[in-house]
C-alpha cells in the first residue's frame, strides 16, 4: 500500500469523508515525588540521579502509593465531570528496557475516573471515557544512526522518569477535525493546570498526546478502522499529524484499499506518519491485579475534599466573563487562557465599560503578561473608566496602561497628570484642525474630493501639533465635518 | 482448555516470556505443562459463577504514603553492578521497536 | 551443638556473662566442621558476623540495651536482601549483584542485636520442595545426608538442624518454611499474610509469600517472630498492627481449645505420618483440648489453584531479570536476543517451567479459565476455612505427606514434587498463619512434622497448640 507523499497531504475531501478522532493524553502529575517511591519527580536532572530500589525495580523492593498523586487524579476526575470510583492497579506485562520491572503498574478495568466530559470553548462536549493512574517509564537515548531508533547501534537508559505519576485521559471518538483536536487538548491542558495537577508543558513532555484517527464516508454511522498516531510534541504537530493521517487514509480508501489498524509514528520534519510495526508479534500484556498494592476506595469525604480543592474551571470562567461583559463565551476564551478574565470581571463590577475593558485587556494587557501581574483590577478599572468618560483619548489610555504595566505607579490619574494628559475640548481641537487645513490647501482639496490616502496626513499633523493629546476619532469626525461630508 | 500444548504454543509462550528455548526444552515443557494444566481440569469443572475472585488475602484498602522525598541510591553504586553502563546511564543493545 | 538455644545465648550476652564474639566464634567452628557435608550456606558471613558481634559487645559494655536477641546468630535465606552482601536466590541470573539496601527483617534483626551469620541455600527463587533446584548444588539433610532437607528454605532448616545457627529466617509461598522444618525436625512458622514485612524479600509469588522463623523450639520461634513482625510502611500489604505477642501465651496450655483435624489433608498421606498426626490429636485431647475431625472441602483444590496463581505471579515478578540493570547478561546483537539468551542461561529448569506455566496461564484467552478461576477457588477456600474457624480455634494436619525423601526421587516428575506441598498450600492461599512442629520420628528414623493452622492473626492460639504438641513430643 503506497504511503501518501508528504507534499501531497492536503485538506481532506470534506464533502465526502469525515474525520473521527479520539485522543489519549498522558499527563505527568506535579507531585514532589514519584508514584510509588520517595524519589524526586523532577525534569531535567542528571541521568539516574533520582532513583531508588523501588523505581529501579530492584529485587525485593515494593511500591507504596503516593497520596498526593491520588488527590490530583481525583481532582482531574472531578474537573472532567467523571464518576470517581473505587479502583485497583494491574500489572501490564511487556519487556522494554525503559521499564525497570518489565511490567507497568497501571489501572486497567477498574480505573479511578470514568464517564466524564469536557466542553470546548465553542460549546461542544467531548466525552471522557476514563482518566486512570499509571506510572511513567524511563527514557532511552538512541546512540549512533543520528539518534533514530532503527539505525542506532545501542541505547542508553535513564530511569529518572521511571515511576513518575501519570493520569491518562482517554476521550471518546467525538472529535471531528484537527482544529477540534487542538481545541480539546488546549482546553484539557487549561483544566489540568487549573486543578494544580499539571504544569501543562508539552515541550517538556509533561503532556503527551496520542491520537486515534479514522475516516468514514460522510453521514456514515459506523467508524472506520483507526490508526494510533504517536510522537506529536505540540498542538501544531497534533493538527498537522491528524490532517496528514486522515488524508492518507482517504487516499487508501479511494484507491480501493483497506486501512490497516496499527500504530504510526509522526515525523515532524518530514510531515508524515509512518508505520511503527516491527518484527515483534502482537503484544499480549497479560494484565493481572498488582498483588503488591491494595485497592483504592475513596470515600465521599475524600471526594468532597478533592472537589473543594478545585478553583473555577476555564469553562466556568468563560461563562462568568461573558456574562459580565455581555458577550459570548467563545469570544473570551483567550482572556481566560491568559488568566486575564479576573481583571476584566472586577473592572466591570467596579463600573468600567465592558467593551473597552475587554479590548484593552485583550490587546495592551495581553501583550505584557509579565506586567499584567502588577496590574491591580482597581487601576485597570480606573483607566478604562477615564477612557470611557473621554478624560483620556484612546492613545492616552494606552500610554497610561503601559505605564501601569511597567510598574511606574499604580495610580492612573497621577500617571495621566504627570504626562499632562487632559482631554482637549472640542473648540481647541477645531482651532488646531483649521490651522492644519490652512497650511495644506492642496491635500485638503484632494481630501474633499474623497481621496482617503491624505486623511492620515491631516490626523498626523493634528497629533503633532497637540503632542498626541487629541483623540484620533474626534479628529477624523471634525475633518469630515469640515469637508462637508459629515 | 487444550488437552496438550503444541510445540508452537510453547514457542509462543517462550517468546512472550523472553526465554530462548531449545527443541528439547520445547518438547519437555509441552509435556510437563500439559500435565499441570491437565491437573487444573478439576477446578475448571467447579461452578464459580457466584464466587468473586480473591486477588489478595488481606482486606486492606487505601494504603498511602505522604508526598515526601526520601533518600535514593547512589548512581555509581548501582551502575557499577550493571552489565554495561555509559555516560551515567545503562547501556543496552539496539532496540528493535518503539515502546508499545 | 553449641551452648544453649537462642534465648540462653541472648540472656548470657545481655548479662555480660558471655561475649557475642565468643558465641559467633563457636558457631563458626561448628559450621567449619560440618558445612562441607551439609551445604546449608551460599555464603558464610564470618567477618561480618564478627564485626556485628563486636558491636553487640560494645553496646553491652556501654550499658546500652543490646536487644532481645543480643549476640544470637541467625541464618538468612539467600532471597533476603542484605546491603552490600551478595543475594543470589541461588540463581545464576543474580550473579554479581549486591543489594544497595537491607530487607526490613534484616534491619529488625540487627536492631534486636541478632548477628547474621550466613546466607542459606534455597531452591532457585524459592521454587521447589527439596533445595535440589539451587544453581549452587543441593543442601543435605543433617538428620540423614542421603535425604533432601525439603525446600525451598532447605538451607535455613538445615542450618538450624545442624546447629550452625540457633535461628534462621525463611520464606514460605506454598510451604517453603514448614515442609523443610518438618523434614529437618525443627520448628518453622509461616505468619499471617501481612504479619511480617516483605520489603527486601525477593518476590516469588507476591500474594502468597511470607517471611517466617526457623528455630529448634517453639519458644525461640516465638521470640524471633516478635522481633521481625509488625507493621512496615514500606510494604503496602503489611498489617497496620504490632507483631502478635506469642511468647507470653506459650504456657497457657490448650485446655478448652477446640482443635480440628482436617480430613482432606489426611488423604494420600503416608500411613506412618498420618499415625503421628493421630497421636498428636490424642496428645492435645489429653491436654484438655476438644479435638474433632473437620472438613475443609476446598482444600482438595488448593494445589491446583496454587500451581496457577504462583507461576502467574512469578512470571511477572521474574520479568525484571533481563540483563539490563543488574545480574548477568549474555550479550547479543539486539535487545530482544539479549533478553532471550540471558534468561535462558540465567534461569534453571524449574524456574523456566514456572515462568512458562504462568505466562501461559495469564495469556490472552486463558486468563479466566486459569488465573481467574484459581482466584475464585481461593475465595471458596477462604469461605470453607471461615466455616471451620466458626467451630474450631485451630486446625492440625500433617505438614508434609512423607518424611525426607532421597535425592532425585521426585526431580523427574514436577507433579510428584508439587504434591509435597499439598498440606501447606491452603494456608498460603487463605493468608492464614500455620507452623510445623516436630512430633517424633517415623519408622525410617526421620523426623515427622505436625502442622498447626489458625485463623488470620490468631498466632497466639496457634503457638499455644504448638507448645502443647512440643511438650507432648518431648
Amino acid at each position: 500500500m503506497s504511503e501518501r507523499e508528504a507534499s501531497g497531504a492536503g485538506a481532506l475531501d470534506g464533502a465526502r469523508y469525515e474525520i473521527v478522532v479520539g485522543l489519549e493524553v498522558h499527563c505527568e502529575l506535579r507531585t514532589r515525588t514519584k508514584l510509588f517511591c520517595g524519589c524526586p519527580n523532577s525534569f531535567g536532572d542528571e541521568p539516574n540521579t533520582n532513583i531508588c530500589p523501588v523505581c529501579l525495580g530492584l529485587p525485593g523492593s515494593l511500591p507504596v502509593l503516593n497520596r498526593q498523586a491520588v488527590e490530583y487524579a481525583m481532582r482531574i476526575g472531578e474537573a472532567l465531570h467523571c464518576q470517581v470510583r473505587p479502583s485497583i492497579f494491574h500489572r501490564k506485562n511487556y519487556f522494554y528496557p525503559d521499564m525497570p520491572k518489565d511490567y507497568q503498574v497501571s489501572q486497567y478495568d477498574e480505573p479511578i475516573n470514568v464517564e466524564g466530559w469536557l466542553e470546548l470553548p465553542a460549546g461542544k462536549r467531548i466525552g471522557i471515557t476514563r482518566a486512570h493512574m499509571e506510572e511513567d517509564t524511563g527514557k532511552s537515548t538512541h546512540m549512533g544512526g543520528a539518534g533514530r531508533i532503527g539505525d542506532a547501534t545501542h541505547s542508553l537508559v535513564d530511569y529518572n522518569r521511571a515511576g513518575v505519576p501519570l493520569v491518562e485521559i482517554v476521550s471518546e471518538p467525538d472529535i471531528r477535525s484537527a482544529d477540534e483536536a487542538r481545541a480539546y487538548v488546549s482546553e484539557l491542558r487549561a483544566i489540568l493546570v487549573a486543578t494544580g495537577a499539571s504544569d501543562g508543558k508539552m515541550e517538556e513532555g509533561s503532556l503527551r498526546v496520542d491520537a486515534n484517527v479514522s475516516v468514514r464516508p460522510a453521514h456514515s454511522a459506523t467508524f472506520g478502522t483507526r490508526c494510533e498516531i504517536k510522537n506529536m510534541n505540540s498542538l501544531r504537530s497534533l493538527g498537522r499529524a491528524i490532517d496528514y493521517e486522515a488524508a492518507r487514509q482517504v487516499d487508501v480508501l479511494q484507491a480501493g484499499g483497506r486501512v490497516v489498524q496499527e500504530t504510526r509514528h509522526w515525523n515532524e520534519d518530514e510531515g508524515r506518519t509512518s508505520s511503527m510495526r516491527s518484527k515483534e508479534e502482537a503484544y499480549d500484556y497479560r494484565y493481572f491485579p498488582e498483588p503488591d498494592l491494595v485497592p483504592l476506595v475513596p470515600d465521599e469525604a475524600w471526594r468532597e475534599s478533592a472537589r473543594c480543592a478545585l478553583p473555577p474551571m476555564p469553562g466556568e470562567r468563560r461563562r462568568a466573563l461573558a456574562e459580565a461583559a455581555g458577550t459570548d463565551p467563545a469570544s473570551v476564551a483567550l482572556l481566560v487562557e491568559l488568566d486575564l478574565d479576573g481583571l476584566v470581571v472586577e473592572a466591570v463590577a467596579a463600573g468600567a465599560d465592558a467593551r473597552i475593558a475587554l479590548n484593552r485587556a485583550a490587546n495592551e494587557v495581553a501583550a505584557d503578561l509579565e506586567g499584567a501581574r502588577r496590574l491591580s483590577p482597581a487601576s485597570f478599572a480606573k483607566v478604562v473608566s477615564m477612557e470611557a468618560a473621554a478624560k483620556l483619548t484612546a492613545t492616552q489610555a494606552k500610554q497610561v496602561l503601559a505605564a501601569l504595566l511597567a510598574g511606574e505607579s499604580d495610580d492612573p490619574e497621577a500617571i495621566a497628570a504627570r504626562r499632562g494628559f487632559e482631554a482637549m475640548d472640542t473648540t481647541a481641537l477645531e482651532i488646531v484642525i483649521d490651522e492644519v487645513i490652512a497650511a495644506n490647501p492642496e491635500p485638503w482639496e484632494r481630501f474633499k474630493g474623497g481621496d482617503p490616502k491624505v486623511a492620515g496626513l491631516f490626523v498626523g499633523q493634528v497629533m503633532k501639533r497637540t503632542k498626541g493629546k487629541a483623540d484620533g476619532k474626534a479628529v477624523t469626525s471634525i475633518l469630515r465635518e469640515r469637508a462637508g461630508g459629515g | 482448555m487444550p488437552d496438550s500444548l503444541s510445540a508452537d504454543d510453547v514457542r509462543h509462550v517462550a517468546r512472550l516470556a523472553r526465554l530462548d528455548v531449545t527443541d528439547e526444552e520445547v518438547e519437555l515443557f509441552a509435556g510437563q505443562l500439559a500435565a499441570v494444566l491437565d491437573h487444573a481440569s478439576d477446578i475448571e469443572a467447579l461452578d464459580t459463577h457466584e464466587v468473586p475472585p480473591t486477588a489478595h488475602p488481606l482486606p486492606l484498602v487505601n494504603v498511602l504514603r505522604e508526598d515526601e522525598v526520601t533518600p535514593g541510591v547512589e548512581r555509581d553504586e548501582v551502575l557499577a553492578m550493571a552489565p554495561a553502563a555509559e555516560e551515567g546511564r545503562f547501556r543496552v543493545p539496539r532496540i528493535l521497536g518503539e515502546a508499545p | 551443638m553449641s551452648g544453649g538455644g537462642a534465648l540462653a545465648i541472648a540472656g548470657a550476652v545481655r548479662s555480660g556473662e558471655r561475649s557475642a564474639r565468643d558465641v559467633v566464634e563457636e558457631h563458626l567452628r561448628v559450621i567449619e566442621a560440618a558445612e562441607g557435608d551439609i551445604h546449608a550456606f551460599n555464603l558464610v558471613l564470618a567477618d561480618e558476623a564478627r564485626a556485628a558481634a563486636d558491636e553487640v559487645d560494645r553496646r553491652v559494655a556501654a550499658g546500652e540495651d543490646p536487644g532481645p536477641l543480643a549476640g544470637v546468630p541467625v541464618a538468612l535465606k539467600d532471597n533476603l536482601c542484605t546491603r552490600g552482601i551478595p543475594t543470589t536466590c541461588s540463581s545464576r541470573i543474580l550473579e554479581g549483584w549486591r543489594p544497595p539496601y537491607d530487607a526490613t527483617v534484616v534491619e529488625r534483626l540487627r536492631a534486636a542485636g541478632a548477628v547474621a551469620i550466613g546466607k542459606t541455600n534455597l531452591d532457585e527463587f524459592a521454587m521447589g520442595s527439596s533445595t535440589e533446584n539451587s544453581a549452587f548444588g543441593p543442601t543435605r539433610n543433617p538428620r540423614d545426608p542421603s535425604r533432601v532437607p525439603g525446600g525451598s528454605s532447605g538451607g535455613s532448616a538445615a542450618a538450624v538442624a545442624a546447629g550452625f545457627a540457633p535461628l534462621a529466617l525463611g520464606s514460605d509461598t506454598g510451604g517453603s518454611i514448614r515442609q523443610p522444618a518438618a523434614l529437618c525436625g525443627v520448628v518453622g512458622v509461616k505468619p499471617t499474610y501481612g504479619g511480617v514485612s516483605r520489603y527486601g524479600l525477593i518476590a516469588f509469588a507476591s500474594s502468597l509469600d511470607q517471611i517466617g522463623p526457623f528455630a529448634a523450639t517453639v519458644a525461640e520461634a516465638a521470640v524471633l517472630l516478635e522481633v521481625i513482625g509488625g507493621h512496615d510502611a514500606r510494604d503496602s500489604t503489611s498489617i497496620p498492627q504490632p507483631a502478635p505477642a506469642v511468647s507470653a501465651v506459650l504456657d497457657e496450655g490448650v485446655d478448652g481449645l477446640r482443635v480440628g483435624v482436617v480430613r482432606e489433608l489426611m488423604d494420600g498421606i503416608d500411613g506412618d505420618v498420618a499415625a503421628h498426626v493421630s497421636r498428636a490429636a490424642d496428645a492435645l485431647s489429653a491436654a484438655g483440648a476438644k479435638v474433632e475431625e473437620v472438613s475443609v472441602p476446598a482444600c482438595v483444590y488448593g494445589l491446583t489453584a496454587y500451581y496457577l496463581i504462583a507461576p502467574a505471579e512469578c512470571s511477572s515478578n521474574l520479568a525484571r531479570y533481563d540483563g539490563v540493570r543488574y545480574g548477568m547478561r549474555v550479550d547479543a546483537d539486539d535487545i530482544t536476543a539479549m533478553y532471550g539468551a540471558t534468561r535462558a542461561a540465567g534461569f534453571g529448569p524449574e524456574v523456566k517451567r514456572r515462568i512458562m506455566l504462568g505466562t501461559y496461564a495469564l495469556s490472552a484467552g486463558y486468563y479466566d479459565a486459569y488465573y481467574g478461576q484459581a482466584q475464585r477457588v481461593r475465595t471458596l477456600l477462604i469461605r470453607d476455612f471461615e466455616n471451620a474457624y466458626g467451630d474450631f480455634d485451630a486446625l492440625i494436619s500433617p505438614t508434609a505427606p512423607t518424611t525426607a525423601f532421597a535425592f532425585g526421587a521426585k526431580t523427574a516428575n514436577p507433579m510428584a514434587m508439587y504434591m509435597s506441598d499439598v498440606c501447606t498450600i491452603p494456608s498460603n492461599l487463605a493468608g492464614h498463619p500455620a507452623m510445623s512442629v516436630p512430633f517424633g520420628t517415623g519408622d525410617d528414623g526421620l523426623p515427622v512434622g505436625v502442622q498447626v493452622m489458625a485463623d488470620a492473626l490468631a498466632e497466639p492460639t496457634m503457638f499455644r497448640v504448638a507448645a502443647a504438641l512440643e511438650e507432648a513430643a518431648a
